[in-house]
């Protein structure tokens, strides 16, 4: 990459543009309480959040991986009509305001909702104030970064071996086990982790749909919400948390980030 | 090195005309930024309407929220003219930061009530209902007034019950009950009230009630303390009161 020396007025503009991201963290970091770091993070709600998350981003990031590989080889390899359409539908969360995800969640598997009804009334299962309820609202928002992290790496593979392993008689299942996976394994590590960030910074998605009870569906975004008006410390050193992993994953997957979109 | 100081000269005048773009008090429409309780959003919408109409030129804009939120905005330097807490507690804490501007009016109070669906499909009757097993509760975080509220009637009735959710405000609470999402909720007399037909409430009996009492402080450094106060005093008034009362809420 060749340096420039910027016009003026882009460099200023793009001072303004850095410091509006960094002093928010800046703000954050002078009130955290650092003699008491560990002791606030140690508390009773902060362990009971912290697990929580993990729970809930892993268990949606394994139901992403689980739905969203196939969706996404669906999307990269096979051409049906109203494909970009359906594509759309299901990226719409990553822009879509996760409070109205979370309406629509409750619309379709609330208690009342038109599927959740049935839910209840055949199965027994209640989604709304479970943790199941959380993990659906986190894969929700989160999957779609897979999807769509994984069919770009679908799309940017070299198919030849694909070909070849056709031609020695591999069926299709085979090759997508044996040859395509293996090949597109880092994009799918990539999705996933980018996936699981978004799962576990969810907030809007899950206390519209799963409400907020502290070691049921009180994640730490929702923890740090609550603990902001009584115990400010906590939250501050929960959203550290939160921003050390956001950090860490967007400097890991640099790189892989960058050309998957 | 001119570059670089030319390029802070440029970043001094950009964050200077940021400053000066913020609008002086226009002379024709008085602003007046009202942050104010959940279970007030019916009753200081309709009281701010009447307001704007008996007095001078005036555009109120509301922030609802619960309580203790609204205070820790303002606490952080939050623009707010007033502040209405649906309890003593969150308006004593900007008194406690030396943030309010004289002494907090007690302008109102509320009662509890239990929302249930409509009809009241499970039967409940009293506050001792909301612990049986089938029955789906929601209250309010125990951090906002109303679920501190909603903790002490069930205290007082000595009642043992697993809320699902602790929402954020009163209103959330709510609207999970009309939705149909849960059972019941504790919520105020006010918002049984608001919510019409969608709700249905089943009365708190004296002994197990809780009076919400409802303060309004003037946040110091308003730029429209004159015009705050009068609005403070307007619900005071007969008139403010008339409002009040006909949303449930009873006299301070």
């Amino acid at each position: 990459m060749r340096s420039e020396r910027p016009p003026v007025l882009l460099a200023a503009l793009a001072i303004v543009g850095v410091a509006f991201f960094i002093l928010p963290l800046v703000g954050l970091l002078a009130r955290a309480p650092w003699g008491t770091a560990l002791g606030e993070l140690t508390t009773a709600e902060a362990i009971t959040a912290l697990r929580l998350s993990l729970v809930v981003s892993l268990a949606a990031t394994g139901v992403a991986l689980v739905l969203g590989v196939p969706l996404a080889w669906i999307y990269a390899r096979v051409a049906f009509p109203g494909r970009d359409v359906v594509r759309a539908l299901t990226t719409l969360p990553m822009i879509l305001p996760p409070v109205v995800g979370g309406v629509a969640l409750l619309f379709a598997f609330g208690r009342r909702g038109l599927f959740g009804q049935a839910l209840d009334t055949w199965f027994g299962i209640r989604l709304p104030f479970t943790t199941a309820g959380a993990v659906l609202a986190a894969t929700f928002v989160a999957m779609p970064f897979l999807v769509l992290t994984v069919e770009a790496g679908l799309r940017s593979m070299d198919r030849r071996y694909e070909d070849a392993a056709r031609t020695l008689g591999a069926g299709r299942w085979l090759v997508f086990r044996r040859v395509t996976l293996p090949l597109i394994a880092p994009s799918v590590f990539a999705g996933a982790v980018l996936c699981w960030a978004r799962a576990l910074g969810e907030f809007g998605a899950t206390i519209t749909f799963a409400g907020n009870l502290p070691g049921t569906t009180q994640t730490l975004p929702l923890a740090v919400y609550i603990a902001l008006e009584t115990r400010p410390e906590v939250a501050i050193m929960l959203s550290l948390v939160l921003l050390a992993v956001s950090l860490a994953v967007l400097v890991v997957m640099r790189d892989r980030y960058l050309r998957a979109f | 090195m001119r570059g670089p100081i030319a390029i802070l000269i440029a970043v001094a005048l950009l964050l200077g005309a940021c400053v000066s773009a913020i609008p002086t008090d226009s002379p024709q429409i008085k602003e007046l930024t009202v942050f104010a309780a959940a279970s007030l959003t019916d009753g200081f919408t309709k009281a701010g309407d009447e307001f704007a109409k008996s007095t001078v030129r005036v555009r109120l804009t509301f922030n609802f929220g619960s309580s203790s939120t609204l205070a820790t905005q303002i606490t952080n330097g939050a623009p707010a003219d007033v502040l209405a807490s649906a309890d003593e507690a969150n308006v004593q804490k900007i008194v406690d930061a030396k943030l309010a501007d004289g002494v907090p009016t007690p302008f109102a109070t509320n009662r509890l009530e239990i929302a249930v669906g409509v009809g009241n499909p499970k039967k409940i009757a009293s506050l001792a209902d909301l612990g049986r097993p089938d029955v789906i509760l929601v209250v309010a975080a125990p951090t906002v007034p109303a679920g501190k509220y909603a903790l002490e009637a069930l205290a007082k009735a000595g009642v043992t019950a697993k809320p699902v959710s602790q929402e954020v405000d009163v209103r959330a609470v709510l609207n999970k009950v009309s939705l149909g999402e849960a059972d019941a909720g504790i919520v105020y007399v006010t918002d049984v009230k608001s919510a019409g037909t969608r709700v249905t409430g089943v009365d708190i009996p004296e002994q197990h009630q809780v009076v919400a009492r409802y303060p309004i402080a003037v946040v110091k450094d308003s730029r429209n303390a004159a015009l705050a106060h009068r609005f403070v005093d307007y619900l005071v008034s007969p008139a403010g009161q008339l409002v009040l009362a006909e949303f449930g809420f009873s006299k301070p």
